[in-house]
């Protein structure tokens, strides 16, 4: 059976993306240990963080990747970026497994892989100036050669992510949440990457900036023909910006599909219960709507239920939702869900 | 339905060395018994600080309460010395802040936090309100209470701890709750469940609410009134209804048409508000908003737009309001 990312066989070429594929990620899996005792740490769970996860990204698309706090979104980010190496799977990236790569060998693809972190407050240094951040990867990767050029080349950055070239001199705490972020971008955008790990970047903004960051990594895709891999939890946000979207819950992913496809046709009790939490900005539509009130809370990836992991807060499970792992199923053309009652359930209700 | 708080004209602001910052600056709004009323606005825009100053907790120096009145209850609350202050505040008029984990004492159970305001406000002997505080953790959905009575902050999740901190608030049976961001540390499946919980226990207990966010999407369920602070001032006041249909004020218009909606087809391009939100501590002459405004005239540099009505029931603080629609 085919699983979104993974090819039928793994020795031949042919994946799912077809040729088109730049990253895809099989079978990933991130334990971290949780280790117990002062002087000598025992190992007494290991939380698992990200569970058996596989999918890929096409050339010049947008992957939204949603999920909850605790859902490993961001250490699936992490480990294809190899901040986090994986505890095992692999991650190809033009071809090439970045998992059995030693840390020399990493650092020329970090030219074409690059991250936008959420917090534009403490991904910056406040000691450097905007300049320094800015320009720093370019010192590092030997991008620009001469004083000139490396200014030059500054200057370009800043002004093509909406800065007045004058703020290379100041420091982060001089600028607002929304001008930082754009420093974030100038940064990720230097080496000139082909490939974009977007963490939750305008989360820690402001409503009306939030828009404006939104269209600008919109216009920065269209203009230097960039990948996104778009981390977020605000489900609106999601699909406005991406071409198809994964939702992930407590380190597994269990659904994926096209945007239009998982918006208007949800299979997954999750992703159902997701979408009708969003909170949608006229009254007159929230009088009217229903909503799927998830009993309980997320449970702890150091101890995840048994079968699948949201049954003890899914409407609609039976008891083998507990004995059983769902697999990823292809349950119509391109889209895919992990849930052993996704088909003959109502989708109106 | 008669009036319970109304804050008038109310400044609070803070000399810091790089000048006076302005955070209120002549806010009045009005919440009747038993309404939610929410008061949006994004970060620096006062919503939090007047919340504090109905509170009388700014922290002074460098805040201070420079001009206004708040009548609650027939009584200037910026009148009543500290005792008399101390008295009402937990017990008549409670408060929710954003983040449960800072908000709770972690080096005390959640039993002592819940049954210290009983026994200081209502009287009540240690063992009446050990049985109080169980009935309350139950009444906020918290299952087998006399256990978790036992229990510390650290050993709850976030939804858990927000679920306390309503518990502690509805604990002297107020009559106003002040929320400042109750749901915006906590997941979106998470933040349902808490925003229905305390729209039922309002109902029930006919407590009025104010809701503070930077969220028009959170509000839109909930709230009865809306008020939308910009730099320190309410630019619109309203039903929210009016509000969301028919802004009046170009800063809500924008905000509205700035967030991608789930309900509605998908736009090529978002519509933000462009530019930055303005330094407290040096706003432009004339209305605060005109450097970012798209509807922006001559006047708007030099002469602030007062709060005046529009329509039947709005307010909107706007030398063009006529004009939007």
């Amino acid at each position: 059976m085919r699983t979104p990312g993974l090819s039928a066989d793994p020795g031949t070429q042919d994946t799912n993306g077809g040729s088109d594929v730049l990253l895809e990620v099989r079978r990933l899996s991130k334990y971290f240990p949780l280790t117990s005792g002062i002087l000598v740490q025992r190992v007494v769970g290991l939380i698992k963080a990200v569970d058996d996860v596989s999918f890929f990204i096409r050339r010049g698309e947008t992957l939204g990747l949603v999920g909850e706090s605790g859902s490993g979104k961001t250490t699936t980010g992490r480990c294809i970026l190899q901040l986090d190496r994986p505890t095992s799977g692999e991650v190809f990236f033009e071809g090439q497994n970045l998992t059995t790569l030693d840390e020399a060998q990493v650092r020329p693809m970090r030219r074409r892989i690059q991250v936008i972190f959420q917090d534009p407050y403490s991904s910056l240094n406040p000691r450097m100036t905007i300049g320094q951040i800015v320009g720093e990867p370019l010192l590092v990767h030997d991008i620009v050669q001469g004083k000139e050029a490396y200014r030059e080349r500054l200057r370009e950055l800043l002004t093509v992510v909406g800065l007045n070239p004058a703020m290379a001199d100041r420091f982060p705490h001089e600028l607002s949440g929304g001008q930082r972020q754009r420093v974030g971008v100038a940064r990720a955008l230097s080496v000139n990457p082909s490939f974009i790990v977007c963490d939750e970047p305008v989360s820690a903004l402001d409503v009306s900036i939030q828009a404006q960051i939104i269209n600008l990594l919109e216009d920065l895709q269209a203009q230097f023909d960039l990948t996104y891999l778009f981390i977020a939890h605000d489900l609106s946000v999601v699909r406005h910006i991406s071409d198809r979207v994964a939702v992930m819950y407590l380190g597994k992913i269990v659904e994926v599909a096209d945007r239009r496809e998982l918006y208007e046709n949800p299979l997954h009790p999750y992703t159902k219960a997701l979408l009708s939490a969003v909170p949608i900005p006229d009254p007159s539509v929230e009088a009217h709507r229903e909503r799927v009130i998830l009993k309980g809370e997320v449970p702890s990836s150091l101890n995840p239920p048994a079968g699948c992991v949201f049954h003890p807060r899914c409407p609609i499970a039976v008891p083998e939702c507990s004995q059983v792992v769902p697999k990823l199923r292809e349950l119509s053309p391109n889209h895919w869900a992990a849930c052993i009652r996704a088909e003959g359930y109502d989708h109106s209700s | 339905m008669s009036t319970l708080l109304q804050v008038k004209g109310l400044r609070t602001h803070f000399f810091t060395m790089g000048g006076v910052v302005k955070a209120v600056d002549g806010v009045t709004y009005d919440v009747r018994e038993g309404e939610t009323v929410a008061v949006v606005g994004e970060s620096g825009c006062g919503k939090s600080v007047s919340a504090l100053s109905i509170m009388r907790l700014i922290p002074y120096p460098p805040g201070r309460i420079v001009g206004g009145e708040i009548w609650f209850a027939g009584r200037d609350l910026l009148k009543l010395n500290h005792e008399e202050m101390r008295q009402t505040r937990g017990k008549e008029i409670a408060m929710i802040f954003q983040e449960p984990m800072t908000s709770l004492n972690p080096a005390l159970t959640i039993g002592r936090q819940l049954t210290e305001t009983l026994e200081a406000h209502l009287e009540m002997s240690a063992s009446d309100a050990r049985v109080r505080a169980a009935e309350l953790l139950r009444m906020v959905g918290i299952t087998e209470p006399e256990r978790r009575l036992t229990q510390y902050p650290h050993q709850f999740s976030g939804g858990m701890r927000q679920r306390v901190m309503i518990a502690m608030a509805l604990s002297c049976n107020p009559k106003l709750i002040l929320a400042d961001e109750p749901t915006t540390a906590l997941d979106v499946t998470i933040q349902a469940q808490i925003l229905e919980l305390m729209k039922e226990l309002s109902q029930r207990f006919g407590v009025a609410m104010i809701i503070i966010t930077h969220n028009l999407g959170v509000v839109a369920r909930y709230a009865d009134r809306v008020n939308v602070m910009y730099a320190g001032k309410v630019v619109e006041q309203g039903p929210a209804r009016d509000i969301y249909h028919t802004p009046r004020h170009p800063y809500s218009l924008g905000l509205l048409r700035s967030v991608p909606r789930l309900d509605q087809p998908r736009k090529t391009k978002l519509d933000p508000i462009d530019g930055q939100p303005p330094d407290l501590a040096n706003l432009p002459s004339g209305c605060s908003f005109m450097p970012r405004c798209k509807f922006a005239v001559e006047k708007c540099a030099h002469e602030v737009p007062p709060l005046t009505p529009v329509g039947t029931a709005q307010l909107s603080a706007c030398w063009v309001a006529d004009s939007l629609s």
